[in-house]
């Protein structure tokens, strides 16, 4: 028998007896922030690839991620204790902190998405324009939409790496931390990205009234789906193999009080089920195509709920 | 030089003296502490062997809370000793995430607190507040890289351990077994 107890009377607020110091602002950033990758990805790669005029929703789907990111950079300053010190993270870059490169990051793509939803604003969305009638109220908007338009090119060529960075950073912040085996895995981070671009791919699903181009992000979902379950199972073998305290998290995963969230409704309900539904769609049977991706959608949201939650309930014992 | 804590836990009775001292010393909050008695008993009864100790931050030497800071308010100062600035703290919580040890907290301020081996006394050439108050006198603070220091002559003479050198810290408090 072991048994460790504080005899001082040791019992501080978030700390004691389980650690509670990231709350659900953070896991709904790590979903956002994946969801805003995985758009930004696909609108900027088919931008350079020449075939945006192909896939209308696209363009539609570019009002997501700026939404996204300013609820998400909201909700992380929400957490914070000593917010009106957040200025600190510009006044320095730390190479060794995830969170570093994290702030930067999205002090760069934030004002990027901005931009990005501006320049196809008036050609994605004429009904808006037509109440809002913003062009004729400011001229210079005018010149400003012909700027973004002509350099929309270089949008994209940052876009790409940028929104790659932004869906494995939102991993890395939570692998990086040994002190939280659960969390401590390598795959943690290609993980948070392939769960983010299929998030992406999703809500363009979602957004899409073109049923050719519903197909091909019905296609890049499935396959998403696909690489999703294999690092899952990696991950799980990871803990299987790992160390004592690898696997003591991995019980909160496989048998313990997560599992019925984690293996029902993120890998049943989250991966599986929609990667069966589309199958058969694209076999050609009728499966509303809403489905699927809500499903999906869904699925990433409770996976980062999970990881948050149980990840900060493991740690190493002495 | 090397600062680190040497604890006998043969001799250490448990008191919580060194809890309160740092209390007082450090102003901390109440409800919260920067050190902490951990009682570890093991064994099956009738066997069973208990353990007293002192615990607090361990300044290690490979420290995560300084690796994962995104602002450098947790930094490294001479003689190894990990300390916050507060006015560079967002409060994000990462190095609360980091520790194996959960020696971090957040200040009712916002601001990240932890034990400092109370840096400011050292300045003054005085020693830690739970060192000084010790009533068994089961710790001690020195020079790790003098090998005439106290606690290097202990660590060369006695059996000890530090707590979870497999999290890769390099935990700078030791404890004699």
């Amino acid at each position: 028998m072991e048994e460790e107890l504080f005899t001082s009377g040791r019992n501080i607020p978030n700390i004691d007896p389980s650690l509670q110091i990231w709350h659900w602002p953070i896991s709904l950033y790590l979903f956002l922030g994946g969801l805003a990758a995985g758009i930004l990805f696909f609108a900027a790669l088919f931008y350079l690839m020449g075939k945006e005029k192909q896939y209308p929703a696209l363009k539609a789907a570019a009002v997501i991620p700026p939404i996204a990111l300013s609820i998400g950079l909201l909700a992380l300053v929400y957490d914070l204790t000593h917010p009106l010190y957040t200025w600190r993270l510009y006044t320095t870059f730390r190479i060794e902190s995830p969170m570093s490169w994290g702030a930067w990051v999205l002090l760069i793509t934030t004002p990027l998405s901005f931009l990005w939803l501006f320049s196809y604003y008036r050609s994605a969305f004429p009904k808006w324009e037509s109440k809002l009638k913003l062009f004729k109220k400011f001229k210079f908007l005018e010149k400003f939409e012909k700027f973004l338009i002509a350099n929309r090119t270089y949008m994209a060529y940052a876009l790409v790496p940028l929104s790659i960075i932004l869906g494995v950073y939102t991993g890395i912040l939570l692998s990086a931390f040994n002190a939280r085996p659960l969390w401590n895995n390598a795959i943690l981070g290609p993980l948070f990205l392939t769960s983010g671009l299929s998030t992406g791919a999703a809500a363009i699903i979602l957004l899409s009234r073109n049923r050719e181009e519903r197909h091909l992000f019905s296609k890049i979902d499935l396959a998403l789906i696909v690489i999703e379950i294999a690092l899952i199972t990696h991950m799980i073998m990871g803990y299987y193999a790992g160390s004592q305290v690898q696997l003591e998290a991995m019980d909160l995963l496989v048998g313990g009080e997560f599992t019925l969230m984690f293996f029902g409704f993120v890998i049943l309900l989250g991966l599986l089920v929609p990667a069966i539904l589309e199958v058969i769609e694209l076999l050609g049977y009728k499966v509303p195509v809403a489905v699927p991706a809500i499903l999906v959608i869904i699925g990433g949201l409770i996976f980062r709920f999970i990881m948050v939650e149980a990840g900060q309930l493991t740690r190493y014992l002495y | 030089m090397r600062y680190a804590m040497v604890i006998d836990t043969l001799k250490c009775v448990g008191c919580s003296d060194c809890v309160v001292a740092c209390q007082t010393e450090n102003n901390v909050p109440h409800g919260y502490c920067r050190d902490w008695i951990t009682e570890a008993v093991s064994g099956s009864y009738p066997n069973l062997e208990l353990e007293l100790r002192s615990e607090r931050c361990n300044h290690c030497a490979n420290p995560p809370c300084v690796r994962c800071c995104p602002t450098g308010a947790s930094h490294v100062v001479e003689g190894g000793i990990v300390l916050v600035t507060a006015d560079q703290c967002i409060g994000c919580g990462a190095c609360i995430e980091s520790c194996p040890y959960d020696a971090r907290y957040q200040h009712p301020d916002g601001y990240v607190d932890k034990c400092t081996f109370c840096h400011h006394r050292l300045e003054k050439g005085q020693q830690p507040a739970c060192v000084s108050v010790c009533p068994t006198k089961c710790m001690y603070f020195g020079d790790l890289d003098d090998p005439n220091s106290e606690i290097s002559q202990l660590l060369k003479n006695r059996k000890h351990k530090t707590l979870s050198p497999e999290a890769g810290t390099d935990p700078h408090v030791f404890y004699l077994i």
